[in-house]
């Protein structure tokens, strides 16, 4: 028993949720001054900011709501006449929908928002299954005749969306890894390619995602000419991963090149060969270096992908933004926040599930930033 | 014919203005089954002369001759301790080994690599921390992973760079006894670079000091006759071990106040009256 919890503290330690097991020890009575102080500060401070986070919000929302609601009215009353006006301050305080003023939205319309998106998740997979269920006969039989299957081409819900954008950011992820850790490990090895290739990192690096969409625009839309398939997914992965993979190419390069001097001597003096050298020496050594590249790789590929799929139209979460945008329904607003915070909690779940990979493979186990 | 043999060695880093120079005209001949030990202060150039006899380096003239053959580049046939362990942190105490047992005996087969690596940790007692990572260790445990690695190439001759010299006194005396031990049973050529002179009459068959750079080069040689095994208590008493130590002490102190006396001379003070500032009505 003390084993297994003893893990379990370890690895929320490790996930950065170290106050569970604080939380543990205050449920559990093991709790001594010094827990109290660290209770203190890692479980009361932060839920007291996040309380007083979210009473700022409803203040601003509300006080937006105001202003909005005043302008309204009063353009009625000069528009219209004073019916009109007396009208729409019943219409607004009955919380009739479609004359609410249109602002930032109070944290409880973006909880309910939320909860409606969830709803509609599981009407939409009903749906789906009910779909497949439908056709899993017919399927069978034109499958049979070599026909193509039919598929669900319904609407995809909040939750496909999110999936959806995973997949094109791990696709771009597992591009840009494929890209730039060999360049950046052959870069950081020849100091002759490391010229050759010098301009190029320097100049690419810092050019926007609108721009790298752009290029692959260009570029996918020549090279898939006369296909049929849509090719936005295939767009904005490519332009996901050329866009994020930098860090990765730059720091597998500096790790390569930096390695250990006396690691090197090892290699030497053992008389490893350029293989061996490569494989058992000059790549462990500088795993910690490339894992932190990933690690910015996927946050970067994260931050950018909303913008490309934006762009890009392939469905995800940025479609979902600028959708509900374009929309301009009276919830609409706070679907966005909720895509907001889907995003937000995402990338921080990725940005851990790095870190724990980078902490597993570095050898110093010096704690990785 | 000597086994290594140091002809006229002259090393300099840098060219031009830049050139520093680091060892130069050091002769040095050491005979097959010799324990040779090189005293000198830190920053001597101990580490470039190790470097120069491994292989790591080449000098800038004269030659490095090993069994007659002009030494190029690093070989199995001379093992490296290493001052700083060296040891590669991702693998295991016995994966290190196996690294070096691979390197030197690429034909055999897995379970051959296994068991030599297996006796080399056995030989210096770490059969119990054989699978762990060197992080976990002890600095003098790590230098016996390094010592079992170096004897692991089962090399013709044992360079140490000052393998004791981060260690403290008590694990220092263990491993100097373990490596005798090792060294005793089949006789291997052995080079011990250290700055602890103690050390060196213990273990060497002969001690050559290092006058001090930026033109270091070997002083003359003071044989060791203490009979073998020796023990270090009894040395303690010994004569003959007190006039070779104060012998050597003499000649390094001696080198220490000519370079004091040196950096003394150098000093040229400008020619300032003081002034005083206080002004007399």
């Amino acid at each position: 028993m003390k084993a297994s919890s003893l893990t379990l503290g370890r690895v929320s330690n490790f996930l950065g949720f170290g106050f569970f097991t604080t939380l543990r020890n205050v449920f559990t009575g093991n709790l001594e001054k010094e827990d109290l102080k660290k209770f203190l500060r890692k479980v009361i401070v932060p839920l007291a900011s996040i309380f007083l986070f979210i009473l700022i919000w409803h203040i601003g929302a509300k006080t937006l709501f105001g202003i909005e609601a005043k302008f309204k009215i009063e353009k009625a009353l000069e528009d219209q006449g004073q019916a009109a006006a007396d009208a729409l301050t019943a219409c607004i305080a009955s919380g009739e929908s479609s004359c609410q003023p249109n602002t930032l939205p109070s944290p409880a319309q973006v909880w309910e928002s939320f909860q409606s998106l969830l709803r509609d998740h599981h009407i939409i997979s009903a749906d789906k299954e009910a779909f497949i269920e439908k056709t899993a006969a017919l399927n069978k039989t034109r499958i049979a005749a070599g026909k193509d299957a039919i598929v669900y081409t319904g609407r995809p819900s909040f939750v496909d969306q999110i999936f959806r954008s995973l997949q094109t950011v791990f696709a771009g992820f597992f591009l840009a890894l494929l890209i730039a850790v060999p360049l950046g490990i052959l870069i950081g090895l020849s100091s002759t390619l490391k010229s050759a290739f010098n301009w190029f990192i320097q100049i690419f690096k810092p050019v926007s995602p609108v721009v790298w969409y752009l290029l692959v625009f260009m570029i996918v839309k020549t090279v898939l000419i006369g296909s049929t398939e849509d090719s936005s997914f295939t767009i904005s992965f490519i332009s996901v991963g050329l866009c994020s993979m930098w860090a990765t190419l730059v720091n597998t390069a500096m790790g390569v090149s930096t390695v250990d001097k006396d690691y090197i001597n090892v290699a030497k003096v053992l008389k490893l060969g350029t293989f061996q050298k490569i494989f058992k020496v000059v790549l462990p050594s500088s795993l910690p270096l490339i894992f932190t590249g990933l690690k910015i790789t996927l946050s970067v590929a994260w931050m950018v992908l909303i913008a490309i799929e934006l762009l890009a139209q392939s469905p995800g979460l940025g479609l979902f933004v600028w959708e509900e945008f374009q929309n301009g329904a009276n919830d609409s607003n706070a679907k966005i926040i909720v895509a907001m915070f889907a995003i937000g909690i995402i990338g921080f779940l990725l940005d851990r599930l790095m870190l724990t990979i980078q902490n597993w493979v570095s050898f110093d186990k010096q704690d990785a930033i | 014919m000597a086994y290594l043999e140091l002809k006229n060695i002259y090393k300099s880093y840098g060219k031009g203005d830049s050139e520093t120079q680091v060892l130069s005209n050091i002769n040095l001949k050491i005979e097959e089954g010799e324990f040779v030990a090189i005293v000198g202060f830190t920053g001597s150039g101990k580490t470039t002369l190790v470097n120069l006899i491994n292989g790591l380096l080449e000098p800038t003239s004269g030659s490095v001759l090993f069994k007659g053959e002009p030494v190029k580049g690093t070989s199995h046939e001379r093992g490296v301790i290493f001052q700083n362990y060296s040891l590669l942190p991702w693998l295991t105490v016995e994966q290190n080994v196996i690294m070096a047992v691979k390197a030197a005996f690429p034909k055999r087969d897995k379970s051959v690599w296994k068991r030599k690596a297996a006796y080399y940790i056995e030989m210096v007692s770490l059969t119990p921390a054989i699978n762990k990572l060197p992080k976990e260790l002890s600095g003098g445990m790590r230098q016996r992973v390094a010592v079992a690695r170096a004897l692991a190439m089962k090399p013709d001759m044992i360079i140490m760079d000052e393998p004791l010299g981060a260690l403290d006194a008590l694990t220092r005396g263990n491993l100097q006894d373990q490596i005798l031990n090792i060294w005793e049973k089949d006789k291997r050529t052995a080079l011990l670079i250290t700055n602890d002179v103690d050390e060196g009459i213990y273990m060497a068959d002969r001690i050559i000091p290092l006058h001090p750079g930026p033109n270091a080069t070997l002083g003359p040689e003071f044989k060791v006759d203490l009979e073998r095994p020796r023990d270090k208590t009894e040395m303690n008493d010994s004569e003959s071990f007190k006039t070779t130590r104060n012998a050597i002490i003499e000649y390094l102190m001696d080198i220490g106040d000519a370079r004091k006396a040196e950096a003394k001379q150098q000093i040229i003070l400008p020619e300032l009256e003081p002034k005083s500032f206080v002004s007399y009505s």
